[in-house]
């Protein structure tokens, strides 16, 4: 049975992977840029939440959804104030460091705030373990919560990327931004929007990130956020099922790799296994071959 | 008799011109005793960070390639040297011992930069990036497992610190996460002179980058930044100057990576993480995509920049993140850039006003 066990908290973990890898997919695909500081809004979503349970005294629903809503704002204003003016630069690397700037200062903002200390989580979803095969396997509460969260948003994302209007332009921004803008898109609110439906997701990702895993520093959202990276490009990055997939096997062989191999070889793996996947497939596992044209 | 310098090679002598200036500087302001101890702990990292930022340029700014593994070269570097440091601690007087270990340490450093160059500059862009930061993940986890020991039999390598079977008398030099502890304490007839070593190691840097990108492979290296295609159809062996490139940069981190090493008592593979790239990518960037000196200059200041914020605690490193926001929209910013411009002629347009009048 420990296999089974291992193969479910690895899908728990996959399954947070793959919604902060959507939010990484939906920016690339969209802005085309590596948003390094995506990791540190799920930080930023964690304390929110922790914040208002235990500052302020808020409900768990009603405290979610203020780390959703806080997250989303604090997306948008990211992108408007230090994404957007760079967006005709010459270089993408300009953008790329910006955004590593901005996660310097979020963490550094969360460490003046509530300092260095690892805080530990408090419990917002409390739902009953599920037993089966006579008590054998158990399955936590939240582990559920979270593959259907990841389920939920996944299917909801897909149907609002084909059948809407705003879902359609994404896809026009995404496919020629210059085109898309002569054909009436408004470009800048649909990055807008992309930006912030990322962001609102890394808040729901912070919650479900710091419910399986309990412990909350400033610095907590860094490495899930480069992983999250991996398994979006894994994916093949700027495809949601990709992202998803990705997402979800990152997590299983991180598992595998810490139960069976090493504990501290685990991120070894994984990073091999990426590496051996993009020299088969160079564009990832989804990812469209563009052929290069003269 | 016309004996003038051409651009280039002018350029080229400015850049050692303000290295030696620096260093006079520090020297006069070091033997004044107007240098605190805490920014003289810096001088020998600062060589490090501006070696580390020169050579990623080569890769970044000259062959295009977004690489986000340059400390994974410079762990390999400082390791390999620092092994090799107390392997041969007995056998070699301290100087020519120091010597080789640089040379050891880039000579491994590149050999990675091949093995990990060919694989990885199949791929291009964002793809290259990330698999250049798995690269540099590994190496670290793998040090981070890795027991080596010496006794009268030879050399032990184990993967734990249990499988590492040494006799009595031998003496366990890298423990795993624990890294390797007392290589300064072997050089400590020169550990004054690191400054010095660490400045000539920067000039020789400068040397070697300026030098191969002004040759006839530097121009090969940038046609296949500039356009690949383009490159390929006049027939130029693309992936052999990439790799070139790649392979002669991570030579040079290998060397950042001696001097890093080398300069502490005690190594661990922890620092060479993902965040000390991109510190060195940041250098780069704002430094000025391709231009060496901006490198120099920008690993210089803002390295330099958190350790004199100290008096600001806990601000510093928000204040950093600030500066660094500001002066990439500052410098990158189609708007701030027009701007600027607009500024540049006012001052010059005034200037010649006052000329004519």
């Amino acid at each position: 049975m420990s296999f089974i066990s291992y193969l479910k908290d690895g899908i728990n973990l996959g399954s947070i992977y793959a919604i902060i890898a959507l939010g990484y997919t939906m920016v690339y695909g969209i802005a085309k840029m590596l948003n390094f500081a995506h990791g540190d809004v799920i930080m930023v979503g964690a304390f929110v939440i922790l914040t208002a349970i235990t500052g302020a005294g808020m409900s768990p629903i009603l405290a979610v959804l203020l780390s959703v809503v806080f997250c989303t704002v604090l997306g948008v204003v990211i992108e408007k104030v230090a994404y957007r003016p760079l967006r005709k630069a010459s270089s993408n690397l300009a953008v790329l460091i910006t955004a590593i700037g901005v996660s310097y200062l979020l963490q550094n903002v969360a460490l003046l705030i509530f300092g260095a200390d690892a805080k530990s989580f408090v419990t917002v979803i409390n739902v009953p373990s599920l037993s089966l095969f006579g008590g054998e396997l158990v399955i936590k509460g939240i582990t559920i919560v979270t593959v259907l969260t990841c389920i939920v948003i996944m299917v909801a994302l897909t149907l609002f990327v084909q059948k809407t209007k705003p879902g359609r332009a994404m896809q026009a921004v995404s496919e020629d931004r210059d085109a898309a803008q002569l054909m009436g898109v408004n470009v800048n609110a649909t990055i807008s929007l992309t930006f912030a439906i990322g962001s609102g997701l890394a808040a729901i990702a912070g919650l479900l990130l710091c419910s399986a895993y309990p412990t909350l520093t400033p610095y907590t959202g860094a490495m899930p956020g480069i992983k999250a990276f991996v398994a979006a490009v894994f994916g093949g990055i700027g495809s949601i099922p990709g992202a998803m997939v990705g997402g979800i096997l990152l997590g299983i062989i991180e598992i595998f790799g810490k139960a069976y191999i090493s504990s501290q070889v685990a991120d070894a793996i994984v990073f091999a296994v990426l590496i051996i996947v993009l020299l088969v497939k160079p564009t990832g596992l989804f990812g469209k071959n563009i052929q290069e044209k003269v | 008799m016309k004996n003038k310098m051409n651009k280039t090679t002018k350029n080229n002598f400015i850049t050692y011109g303000i290295v030696i200036v620096l260093f006079v500087v520090v020297q006069i302001l070091s033997s004044t005793g107007n240098l605190s101890r805490l920014l003289t702990g810096l001088l020998v990292p600062l060589c490090v960070y501006v070696i580390a930022a020169v050579s990623l340029n080569l890769v970044v700014g000259f062959s295009g390639e977004l690489s986000l593994g340059h400390a994974g070269f410079m762990c390999v570097g400082a390791y390999s040297s620092a092994l090799f440091s107390h392997i041969a601690a007995d056998a070699i007087p301290t100087i020519p011992r120091f010597i080789l270990a640089i040379l050891v340490g880039a000579a491994v450093a590149g050999v990675f930069g091949i093995i990990i160059g060919i694989p990885v500059l199949r791929l291009r862009g964002d793809y290259l990036a990330i698999v250049t930061l798995a690269f540099g993940e590994i190496i670290k986890n793998l040090i981070n497992i890795l027991y080596v020991g010496v006794d009268k039999n030879g050399l032990h390598v184990a993967a734990s610190s249990a499988g590492i079977k040494l006799e009595a008398g031998g003496k366990q030099i890298l423990k795993g996460a624990l890294g390797i502890s007392g290589t300064s304490t072997l050089y400590k007839d020169i550990k004054d002179y690191f400054f010095p070593i660490g400045v000539v190691l920067v000039l020789l840097t400068l040397f070697i980058v300026q030098n191969l990108v002004h040759s006839r492979s530097g121009r090969a290296i940038m046609s296949t930044r500039d356009n690949r295609i383009a490159a390929e159809s006049v027939g130029i062996n693309v992936t052999k100057y990439k790799l070139l490139a790649f392979t002669v940069s991570a030579a040079l981190a290998g060397v950042a990576g001696v001097l890093y090493a080398h300069n502490l008592s005690m190594l661990k593979v922890s620092v060479f993480d993902y965040n000390m790239s991109i510190l060195i990518l940041v250098y780069v960037v704002l430094g000025g995509i391709g231009s060496l000196r901006g490198s120099m200059i920008a690993a210089i200041i803002l390295y330099a920049l958190p350790e004199l914020l100290r008096g600001f605690s806990n601000y510093r490193m928000l204040i950093y993140a600030i500066v660094l926001i500001a002066m990439m929209l500052f410098n990158w910013a189609p708007a701030a850039r027009n701007w600027r411009s607009r500024m540049m002629e006012k001052i010059r347009g005034g200037n010649k006003k006052k000329e004519a009048a």
